[in-house]
This record gives C-alpha cells, structure tokens and sequence, in this order.
C-alpha cells in the first residue's frame, strides 16, 4: 500500500473526527467539507477521475454549502457550555450497529484499495454502462430526486390563510 | 516542420529541450513545474494588465480620464496599487475567527489557479491531460463558494455575512446554467477533453471555421453561457455580493491589504479561467476564425480571444445598471435553466435530423420558440410593468 494512500485516509479520517467532534457546528461543517474532499482524493488514487470530480461538484460545492445554509438558518452558531446531548444508552448501541453494518459491507466486497491502471474505465465506459444496463437504477434515482424535490417545494411553499373547500 | 508549425510550436519544443537537459530521473517534476510556472506568470500579469484596461476603459465610458498620473499614460498604475496592498497593513477584527479569516483568501485563489490546468493555450498546450478535464474544470469552481462562505462568516460582520449569503445564491443559481450550456457541446463533441473538443471544432468550409458558436444550439448555449459566466465571476450587471453602495464590498468588507488584493486576484483569474473555456468550448479555442488566417500561431489566436472577451466583461461593466437581487434570481430559474434545457433538445436535434439544412432550421426554431417563450413568461403577470414606489411619491 503506497503512503499516498495513509495519507489520504489520515487526512479524511482526521477531518471527520473534528467534524464530529469540534464545538462551533460551522466548523464541524467546514470539516466535513474536507473530509469530503479526502474521499474524493481516496477516489482519485483509484483511478476514478470521473467520480472523484463528480464527489467534489455535489459534496463540496453543494451538499457543504446546504448544510452551512441549514446551519446559520436555523441554529445559534454560538457554542452552548454546560449542555451535552449524550444518551449514551442509546447511542452506544446505534453507533455499534451502524459501525457493523458498515464494516461487513466494507470487508465483504472485492474492491481493490490501489488505482488498476490503464482497466480503470473512461468517462465513455461510465456514460455507456448508465445508459444501457444500469439505465433502470438511473431514471428510478432521477424520479426519486424529483419527487423529493417537488416534496420541498410543496413543504416551502407559504400557507394559505384559508384551508382549501373539500370536494 | 516548416516554419509556420516551428513558431506554433515553439514553447512546446522549447520545454521539450529543457526537458531534456535534465537528468531522467528529475524529467517528471520538471515538466511539471515547466507547465505550472507560466500559468504562475503570464495570468497574475494579465490580471496587471486587465486592471488598467479596465479603469482606463470604464474612465473612457464614463467621459473621464481614468488613471494618469503614474508612468506614462498611467500605465504603472498596476504595480502602484500592486505596492500600495503590500506595504498596507492588515487589519483583522478583534472578533473575527482567525485561522478561517486567514484561509479564506487562499482556499479562493488556489481552486481559480488549479482551473488553469485543463485549458488549452495553444496546439499541444494542455498542461493537464485528463479524460474528465471538464468536470474537473467545473469541480474546482466549486470551492469558491466554500471560501466566500468562509471569508463573510469569519469576518463576524453582518454586512460580510449578508454579501456571502447573497453571493453563495448567486454562484449555486448561475452554477446550474453554466455546466447546462456546456452539456451540448461535450453532446456533440461526445468528449469531456478540451483539447478533443478544440480539435473537434479545428475544421473549414468555405474558409469559415466550424466554431461551435456558429451554429444554431452553439449560439443560445454561448449566450448562456457568457451571462452565467457573469454571474459566477461577480461581474456587473450581477454585482450584487460586492453591492458598492448597500453593503461596501460585500464579503471582503473587513479585509485589508494583501488579502484584499487576493480576493481581487481570485476574482480576476476565476474571470479569465471561465473566458478561456468559453473560448475552448464555443469560440474554437486555439484555432483560427478563417483558414487563411492559420498563419497565425495558435496562442496568439487563444489570447487574442481572452483580451477580447474580457474587454466585453470590461465594457458590459461600464454600460449595464446592476439587476436586483429577485430579479436575479427569477432571471437565473425562470429563465436560464428552461433556456439551457431547451438547447440541449436542440442539440439533440441537431444530433440526429441527417439533412443539413433541416438540421439547422428544425435546431433554430427550437431555440427561437424557447426564447420567446420563456420571455414572455417573464414579462407577463405585471412583474416587470411601471414601476411603483412605496416610500417615495
């Protein structure tokens, strides 16, 4: 295993942590977007332009910038002392479940962690393949990302002061 | 190789020679830093060059002189203000976060370099050859939201906070239509490289080029395109986050000195890095406009078409009111996304109708039909009739 490889994962599994654990929910997201950024830095050290680009477009430009969003709309960004929301009946046993979960699947698939070389499929591969045999998941996702999106809209919209007549 | 192809050539085998002076196992990381240098010093420079050009052409627009007092015609003004923000001090809020006041200028300025590598200046200058150049293009753009994010949350300034949010909007909206009008392009091109998709443009008929911009589909996406790019790159008329006169710089407000001088430079280079994919996706990149005209080395032919799109920024600069922020967005939902969408179905027809010119007249009114449509849905319901005032009479 090249120690480019350590050093991604290092630095991936560092800035999850301190989102995880840092104080100022703006600087967790912040982390977060560096995390981000060292998936797709794992991504490119497979090889996988395409995806690890694609990685940084939605995770670090948008799904960072939402959660920011989020964050200063509806959270006081000042750090509350004093005040933990620990339940550690309960998180211990969802945390381990998730971790196991996540784990079998990590162990039981037959990825290879090192770039392959001149197999790594092109973008071309990529567009082909979605477009012929995974062409099913592809436009389920796509309604999927609709109807969610239409659900946000609906929820947005502002309410009528009067409630709609039935019939 | 006759002498036309030598002068076209002549960086690459310059840095060829070079390349080979060295010992083999240096060669990788000269090469590379043979690539990054000139980015290093030829786009800092034109920003020089572009900050004169653009006070001294705004003055001209505005019937006033523009800077005259330092060297001749006021041609140094750049490396005055170059000293000025370096011998200036930098102030820092007591309140600001620190280590995020200071990163932000810099997560700005390295992501609008990093673009620099996909482009290409010339026949076989591409400093970074990658089979999803473009996404990559798009994809380190992406980080400018994140340190304008930084830059007005650190500041602990409502006014900078306001100008990020207001900026950040602004980027998401416009971020949709830009990639959308690229989409036609690699459609076509069927290649996410510029370099195939210079290439693919780089033929004549009758000694006109086969530039994508002449086409029906090529046109509304450079359209497109060019307004979005206005927008990503906080150009007038979408100046809003800066807003001179409302909110005093926006997001930079409470940088000083060579910070401030960052956020100027990222935002120039961030311009010149979308006017060159512009020029690469639409404009033919490197090559000619006429085949007679193929004398001319092809990065003469790349800058020439960046200095001339950025005198259009220059002089759009000078001459557009600035939009309101709702009719910035309405303008980027209501009216660039279905335009960009519309342009891909005309693409497509453009794709698959095979007799010429039933291509070009079934592709032209469907952009046209989409155009007028769109625009009448904007105009109508008296959003944009007489105006009224509310407080003053």
């Amino acid at each position: 295993m090249p120690s480019s490889f350590y050093i991604l994962a290092l630095f991936t599994i560092a800035s999850g942590f301190f989102a995880m654990s840092l104080r100022n929910l703006v600087h967790c997201a912040l982390c977060l977007a560096l995390s981000f950024l060292g998936v797709a830095g794992l991504f490119l050290h497979l090889n996988a332009g395409f995806i690890a680009f694609a990685q940084i477009l939605v995770y670090v430009g948008a799904v960072a910038i939402l959660i920011v969003f989020a964050i200063l709309l509806t959270h006081n960004t000042e750090e509350k002392k004093g005040e933990s929301a620990t339940n550690l009946v309960l998180s211990i046993p969802l945390s381990a479940a998730v971790a196991a979960i996540l784990l079998n699947g990590a162990f039981s698939t037959q990825l290879a962690l090192r770039g392959t070389g001149n197999t790594a499929p092109s973008v071309r591969e990529l567009g082909t393949a979605l477009m012929t045999s995974y062409v099913v998941p592809l436009e389920i996702i796509g309604v999927l990302l609709t109807v969610a999106l239409l659900g946000a809209i609906v929820l947005a919209l502002p309410e009528r002061s009067s409630p709609p007549e039935a019939g | 190789m006759t002498a036309v192809e030598q002068v076209d050539q002549v960086f690459v085998t310059a840095k060829r020679h070079v390349v080979d002076l060295a010992p083999l196992e240096f060669q990788p990381i000269i090469s590379v830093l043979l690539s990054i240098i000139p980015i290093l010093a030829v786009f800092p420079l034109l920003f020089a060059i572009t900050t004169i050009l653009e006070r001294k052409g705004l003055g001209r627009i505005q019937n006033r002189l523009g800077p005259n007092r330092v060297g001749p015609y006021g041609i140094l003004q750049p490396v005055a203000d170059g000293l000025k923000t370096l011998f200036k001090e930098s102030v820092q809020p007591r309140a600001a976060e620190k280590v995020i006041f200071f990163l932000a200028p810099v997560v700005l300025v390295i992501p609008a370099l990093l673009a620099f590598s996909v482009i290409p200046y010339g026949r076989n200058m591409v400093p970074l050859e990658m089979d999803a150049a473009l996404l990559f293009f798009f994809a380190v753009g992406a980080g400018t939201e994140l340190a304008v994010f930084m830059a007005g949350w650190a500041s602990r300034n409502k006014y900078s906070l306001l100008g990020a949010m207001r900026a950040i909007a602004q980027m998401l909206s416009y971020e949709i239509p830009l990639i959308l009008s690229a989409v036609p392009v690699v459609m076509l091109s069927g290649t996410l490289s510029p370099a195939a998709i210079v290439s693919a443009q780089d033929t004549y008929t009758a000694t006109i080029a086969h530039w994508n911009v002449f086409k029906p589909w090529g046109f509304a996406a450079f359209i497109v395109f060019l307004i979005a790019a206005a927008a990503e790159s906080n150009r007038s008329p979408f100046d809003l986050p800066e807003g001179e006169s409302e909110i005093i710089a926006g997001y930079y407000i409470e940088y000083s000195g060579f910070k401030f001088a960052l956020f100027f430079l990222g935002e120039y280079l961030g311009l010149f890095a979308i006017c060159g994919l512009g020029i690469t996706l639409f404009l033919g990149g490197y090559t000619a406009p006429f085949s007679f005209l193929n004398w001319i080395p092809s990065w003469i032919w790349f800058f020439t078409k960046l200095l001339a799109l950025v005198c259009f920024f220059i002089w759009v600069r000078g001459t557009m009111p600035r939009v309101r922020m709702d009719q910035l967005m309405n303008f980027a939902w209501k009216f660039m996304l279905p335009m960009a969408l519309i342009n891909i179905l005309a693409a497509a027809a453009w794709r698959f109708v095979p007799i010429l010119g039933f291509r070009w007249s079934i592709s032209a009114l469907i952009v046209a039909t989409g155009y007028f449509a769109l625009g009448e849905g904007l105009t109508q319901k008296g959003q944009y009739g007489k105006r009224t005032y509310k407080f003053a009479s």
